[in-house]
Formats: C-alpha cells, sequence, structure tokens
C-alpha cells in the first residue's frame, strides 16, 4: 500500500484546477440556488458556453485569447437571457425541466457532427491555450513530499485561486448590498416582493446572470487546465455534483462552495485513488470488484452522500437551515 | 413581456433549424452497426459489410466471422448506409429480402443491430424485388411516423408514471430513469443469464419493477413524506438516488450495450409503405392496451377516482376518507411497472445499456410537460407528440439533433402554454 501517493494526490485535489473550477461553477450556483432560491439545473451550459466560447474564438477563428474570454463571457450572459426570459415566471419545478433541457440541448450542439467545423464534434476543440501558458511567470515544478504541481499547473491554481477570491468578494459585497436583501427576499417569499413594489423578474435575471458569469470563470478554468474542451464534460451530472458541493458546503453561505468543492473532491480522490489500490495489491477480491467497477464506486457515494445531506442535514456544514429553500411552493 | 418571449422563442427556433450541414467525422465511443449473418442455421462468414454516411462518405467495413457476426463502429448516431457485398456471398446464397443496401438509424451510444436475412437465391433474380436506388420520400415519412408512434408509446410508459407520481406526491422524480432502466437490466439478467424465454422474462421484470416501485416508496419515499421533507428537498433526493441507481447499474451491469438472447433481429414483415418487424407490432399492441387498462381504471375504478381526488387535492381527500399513503403507495408500485414494460421495449428496441433510462428521461419529463404535468392523459398525449416530433424532425435537421428538436419544443410550448396542451392553469406558479 502506498500511502503517500493516496494521500499526496488526495491532498492535492484540495488545492488543484479541478477543485477551483468546481467551487466557482458552485459559487455561480449558490447566487442561483442558495441565495436566490432559483432551481437552474443548467449550470453546466453556462461553463460549457464560456468554455467553448473561448476555445472557438481562439482555435476556429484564431482570434486573440482575451476576445475569446470576451466571447465566453458574453456568452453566459446571452445564455442566461435565453434560458431567464422564458422561464423565470415559472413555478419551481418547471424551471428545473427547462433549465436541464436546455443545458442538454447546448451539450448536443457541441456534440453534433453538423457543427463539428466549428466545435469539433464530440472531440472538442485544442489549442486554444497557447497564449494563456505564454503568461505564465513559473519555470519549474513544485515538489513537496508526495504532492507535486507542475509550472502549468502552479499557473492555472494562481490564476484560478485569484478569481475564487474575485468572485466571492463580488458575492460578499452583493449579498449584503439592498440588492442581495431583495434576493434573499425573493427566496423567502416571492409574493410578498412583489407587493412592495420590486419588479422581482428583472431581480431574478439579474441574479441568473450574475450567478452564470461568476460559474463561466469555472468554465474558463476547466478548459484551460485540461488545454481542451471535450463536449460531455458540461453534461447534466457535472450540474448533480454541483449541487452536491454547495449543499455540502452549506447554501447561502459564502465560503460554503469553496469549502464543499474541497471536501468533494478531497473524497472522492481518495476513494477513487483507493480503491484500485485496494485491488491491485489484493485486499478486495476481483470477483466483488475490478479496476472498471472502482470508478462507479465513487459516484455511488456522490448520490449516496447527496441524499444523505438532504434527509439529516440540508443545511451541510455551515448553512442555516432556515436560508435553505427546499420546501416546494 | 410577452412579445419579448415570442420573439426569443423565434430566435431560439431559427437558430435550431438553421443549423449547417457540413458533416465531418469525429471518433466518438459507443455507437455502432452490428449484425450476425446466418443461412440456415448455419453462421456465414467471409461477407463483406460497408457502412458509409448518408452523403456517401464511407464510414469502414467489415467483414463476418466464424460465428457469423460483423460489427462497425460509426463516429456518431446519425443515419448510415449499410452495403452488404452480394458479391462476398458464398454461392447459391442470397439476400431474401433483395435488399442489400439499407439506410438506418443509430441512437446515441447504442449499437444497432442490422439484419440481412439470407436464404437459398431465387432462381429469377429480380422478379419480386424491390426498385433500386433507396427508398421513396413518401416511404420516408411512412417509416418515421410508425417509428414516432412506437417511440411516443414506450415514453408513454414511462410518462404515466411519472405524471401520476407528480400528481399524487408532488415529486419530480428524476430517478424515473432508473426505473425504466432497472426494467431492461431485470429483464437481460433472467432472459440471458437465466435463460428464460423473452416472453415470460418480460412479464417478470415488469413484476419486479412493480415491486421495485412498490418497496420504493415503502421505504424510502413514504418515510421521506412522514418526516415532512420539502418537495424541492425531495426532488434534488431523487437526483442523488439517479446517480446512486445508475451506477449501481454500470457496477453490476457493466458500460456495454448488450441485448437479449432472442428477437434481437428479426425479419420486417412488408405493410405497403413500412416493413415492421413483427416483435415491434405486438409490444405496440401490448403498449396501448396496458395504457388503455390503465387509462380506464383511472377514471372508472374507486381506485382510479380516489388516485384522481389526491392528485387535485391531497388534504380534501384525506379528510374524506381516502388513504393517501396506500393511493400514492399504488400509483409507485404502478409507475414502477409502467416504466420497467417500457425499458423492456426500449431494450428490445436498441439493446440494453445502464445510461437508457437517464438517456430518455429528458424526453419523458418533454412528454409530461406538454401534456401538463400531473395529467394522466395529457402525458400520452404529449408523449406521441414528442415521439413523432423528434422522429419526424429528422425529415429536415441531422438525426443525431432529433432530441434538440423534442427539447426545443418542450421549451416552446412552455412559453407559449405553460399549463401544457391539457393542463390546468393554476398548475403554473
Amino acid at each position: 500500500m502506498n500511502w503517500d501517493i493516496i494521500f499526496g494526490v488526495s491532498l492535492e485535489s484540495l488545492i488543484n484546477g479541478t477543485m477551483i473550477a468546481y467551487a466557482l461553477a458552485a459559487i455561480g450556483l449558490n447566487v442561483h440556488f442558495g441565495y436566490t432560491g432559483l432551481l437552474n439545473f443548467g449550470q453546466s451550459a453556462f461553463l460549457g458556453v464560456a468554455a467553448y466560447g473561448l476555445a472557438m474564438m481562439v482555435s476556429t477563428f484564431g482570434l486573440p485569447f482575451w476576445i475569446g474570454i470576451a466571447v465566453g463571457l458574453l456568452g453566459a450572459v446571452v445564455l442566461a437571457l435565453l434560458l431567464g426570459i422564458p422561464t423565470l415566471r415559472l413555478r419551481a419545478d418547471y424551471l428545473a425541466i427547462v433549465t436541464i433541457a436546455a443545458a442538454e440541448i447546448v451539450r448536443l450542439l457541441f456534440r453534433s457532427v453538423s457543427l463539428s467545423e466549428w466545435t469539433g464534434g464530440s472531440d472538442g476543440l485544442q489549442q486554444f491555450s497557447d497564449d494563456f501558458y505564454a503568461m505564465n511567470p513559473y519555470s519549474g515544478s513544485l515538489e513537496f513530499w508526495s504532492i507535486s504541481f507542475d509550472e502549468r499547473e502552479l499557473w492555472v491554481m494562481t490564476v484560478g485561486w485569484a478569481l475564487v477570491a474575485i468572485a466571492l468578494t463580488i458575492v460578499f459585497l452583493a449579498m449584503r448590498s439592498p440588492w442581495g436583501r431583495v434576493i434573499k427576499a425573493i427566496r423567502e417569499d416571492e409574493d410578498a416582493v412583489r407587493s412592495l413594489g420590486k419588479n422581482v423578474v428583472s431581480y431574478k435575471m439579474q441574479s441568473l446572470i450574475l450567478g452564470g458569469v461568476l460559474g463561466s470563470l469555472g468554465g474558463f478554468i476547466i478548459a484551460l487546465k485540461n488545454a481542451a474542451v471535450q463536449p460531455d464534460t458540461y453534461g447534466t451530472e457535472f450540474t448533480f455534483y454541483m449541487y452536491t458541493i454547495v449543499i455540502l458546503g452549506g447554501a447561502a453561505r459564502v465560503f460554503g462552495p469553496v469549502v464543499g468543492s474541497m471536501i468533494f473532491w478531497f473524497l472522492l480522490t481518495f476513494v477513487n485513488a483507493l480503491l484500485p489500490t485496494l485491488i491491485s495489491q489484493g485486499y478486495i477480491p476481483t470477483w466483488l470488484m475490478d479496476a472498471n467497477q472502482a470508478g462507479a464506486v465513487g459516484y455511488i457515494l456522490v448520490g449516496l452522500g447527496l441524499v444523505l445531506l438532504l434527509i439529516f442535514r440540508p443545511q451541510g456544514i455551515f448553512g442555516d437551515k432556515k436560508e435553505v429553500m427546499l420546501d416546494g411552493r | 413581456m410577452r412579445r419579448a418571449v415570442i420573439i426569443f422563442t423565434a430566435v431560439l427556433g431559427f437558430l435550431f433549424t438553421s443549423l449547417g450541414l457540413g458533416a465531418t467525422s469525429a471518433l466518438a465511443e459507443g455507437e455502432s452497426l452490428q449484425g450476425t449473418l446466418i443461412n440456415a442455421g448455419q453462421p456465414v462468414a467471409g461477407v463483406v459489410i460497408k457502412v458509409a454516411e448518408e452523403s456517401g462518405t464511407p464510414v469502414g467495413e467489415a467483414t463476418s466471422d466464424a460465428q457469423g457476426k460483423w460489427s462497425v463502429s460509426v463516429p456518431a448516431a446519425g443515419t448510415y448506409k449499410v452495403d452488404l457485398d452480394a458479391a462476398t456471398l458464398p454461392q447459391g446464397v442470397a439476400v431474401t429480402t433483395g435488399r442489400t443496401s439499407l439506410t438506418l438509424s443509430v441512437f446515441e451510444g447504442a449499437a444497432r443491430n442490422v439484419l440481412f436475412p439470407l436464404g437459398a437465391a431465387a432462381g429469377s433474380p429480380g422478379a419480386d424485388q424491390p426498385a433500386e436506388g433507396g427508398t421513396s420520400q413518401l416511404e420516408r415519412v411512412a417509416d418515421l411516423v410508425y417509428t414516432g408512434i412506437h417511440f411516443g408509446l414506450i415514453i408513454a410508459l414511462a410518462a404515466l408514471g411519472l405524471s401520476l407520481i407528480f400528481g399524487t406526491m408532488g415529486l419530480t422524480n428524476f430517478a424515473h430513469g432508473e426505473l425504466i432502466t432497472f426494467g431492461a437490466v431485470a429483464c437481460f439478467f433472467i432472459n440471458v443469464t437465466a435463460s428464460v424465454p423473452l416472453e415470460i422474462a418480460a412479464v417478470l421484470a415488469v413484476a419486479l419493477g412493480g415491486l421495485f416501485g412498490y418497496f420504493q416508496d415503502r421505504f424510502f419515499w413514504g418515510w421521506l413524506r412522514n418526516r415532512r421533507t420539502g418537495l424541492i428537498g425531495m426532488m434534488i433526493i431523487s437526483i442523488g438516488l439517479a446517480l446512486i441507481l445508475r451506477y449501481l447499474f454500470l457496477y453490476v451491469f457493466r458500460g456495454d450495450t448488450r441485448q437479449f438472447a432472442q428477437y434481437v433481429a428479426q425479419p420486417g414483415m412488408d405493410l405497403g409503405l413500412i416493413s415492421v418487424a413483427p416483435k415491434n407490432l405486438v409490444m405496440d399492441g401490448i403498449a396501448i392496451i396496458v395504457l388503455i387498462v390503465v387509462s380506464l381504471a383511472l377514471v372508472k375504478t374507486r381506485l382510479g377516482k380516489a388516485t384522481r381526488a389526491v392528485s387535485t387535492n391531497p388534504s380534501l381527500a384525506a379528510a374524506s376518507g381516502i388513504s393517501v399513503d396506500s393511493v400514492i403507495r399504488l400509483v409507485w408500485t404502478i409507475g414502477g411497472a409502467l416504466a420497467a414494460l417500457s425499458g423492456v421495449m426500449l431494450a428490445i428496441f436498441q439493446g440494453v445499456n445502464y445510461q437508457m433510462g437517464f438517456q430518455i428521461l429528458l424526453l419523458v419529463f418533454a412528454a409530461v410537460t406538454l401534456g401538463g404535468l400531473g395529467t394522466a392523459f395529457g402525458a400520452l398525449l404529449g408523449s406521441l407528440v414528442i415521439g413523432l416530433a423528434t422522429q419526424l424532425s429528422t425529415l429536415w435537421i441531422p438525426t443525431e439533433l432529433k432530441n434538440v428538436g423534442a427539447l426545443a419544443v418542450l421549451i416552446v410550448i412552455i412559453l407559449v402554454r405553460p399549463q401544457g396542451i391539457l393542463g390546468r392553469r393554476e398548475r403554473i406558479g
């Protein structure tokens, strides 16, 4: 048993690029679900649109990196408008179905052979991150015990953590402003807010755009980290993980998504590293589980975690039960 | 506001219909065309099968092995032309239908079976054979309409249960797709592992599906209702449950698409415009009978009336002496059985895969929402609309995007008539 490596990769996943991408996505989702009470099940589409916006501009059309970033952000805003105008007047469960359908449409379009001239079909796109890594100030890798990050990962992490800090500051400031109080009031009682003369649909739309743009930052990180975009990354399960992360950390808490993402990835990486080792060392007999099946166990545990959390501790680790919008209307 | 909504719908619709048609190949995993060549009970080896895209671009070719099996993986879901090279057939053997070239759709993640029925070569070739040069437009439309209705019936079976569960307990059950997969996987194990004939295996699988639904409510959802878990909480719990079940299926069943032991490839009967395998007609018949029986039971029987009473107002129903919990449990049992039947039918259509229910779930949701959440008849109507919309849309858009068409229809309907076709106004927020 090589515990050093197992704990090494698990500890790496506390701060690495994947965790940051999920944290950013969950920060955005927290604005929707935690603060505003919008059941947005299409958050993965925001990340997908941002990542593809960047990749397509640079890789397909040969435009500069910063234009790609701008197009990606603009794409997230446009998607929020497209998604929000028809759906924000609907009841919560309708909103869930429509957003999940919209996210699936976006994924199928990215995946389609007809559009592969621009999107690369199911292979996705590569070669759009050179400008990003050209800005890399690091030259060597960082090694400590069995934790190691190469210079590319270090650069992604630096940028990623800066974005997390910015996103958290924005959420913190926005939610203690008068605007944030209206947002939270909408979650508690929409009709009461309406009776005070506030335009609820407009506030919801602003929240959808803010959360979508914050989430789209995660899309950039995941695309740049992999130096590739692939349509199936942005499937509905991605959104379900974000929900697990938001609920784990505590909905409607500023730091909740970041802590949730750290714990989520630490545990998932630990299980995914431990099980194959146990199998190869013979501690788990192969008739019970082989290396292929070990991958499924991680997902089963995620689902189990989500179910148990919602039943026994819907407020997550830091949340306040009064602030979690889980009652039907 | 309404005008803005309509404009955005138009923009969305335009986006979806005006997609480019430049097709290049990109290798995905999973989708393939496969088949087994058998003549008079003996496998036929060494026959060359060529697969090409609709445009004529070749995708690949395969030669049947000693068991008569061949398989060609294709880049993505879509429509492909499969050619059997008649020159490579053994002397005196021919394709009995005379069709050595077939045009077929491959679904996402599915391995499509292709059947070339072989037999002794006819003495006078050309006497009874269909004209060369592919099928006419009318035949294609007729074929799509039939496939659409068939697919719509499969969706309807699942949608009815989903709609009843939503109606009685208010739960948007994201784990309903796994009830569909459960039926297919259970049927597979009974049929293939335990070697029970498919007809009996299907009946057993449906019964198991009903039991699965019953126990799910008895031990899980009923318990949550007693704990007064909120509806949105329950909805997210159903997502977690779906994840657990789906990956349990992966754990037990593994990732490949597998076929039942019987009725995998059945030659089609010629019905004038279309050619349909008898198994599909039998399944359609069963589905229609089941749907009619359940719908009539909802209208005519006391339990059906109780179910509708609980849908309309649970507290009032409870006050008038109806046991709300046992009605919901009954609905879960029926819903589980219907979903299992839908899974068996879907598996006969496209093979068993651990993701099959999840992949069709959004279409089931679309059907239910289209007809009106919580209305049983709406679910039936919505399913047929979705089934026909997905299939007929392939006349204008690429086959791989047909689900996009169906989901876009869902969004448009919600914009124009949020309560669905048969829904009531008060159900929307």
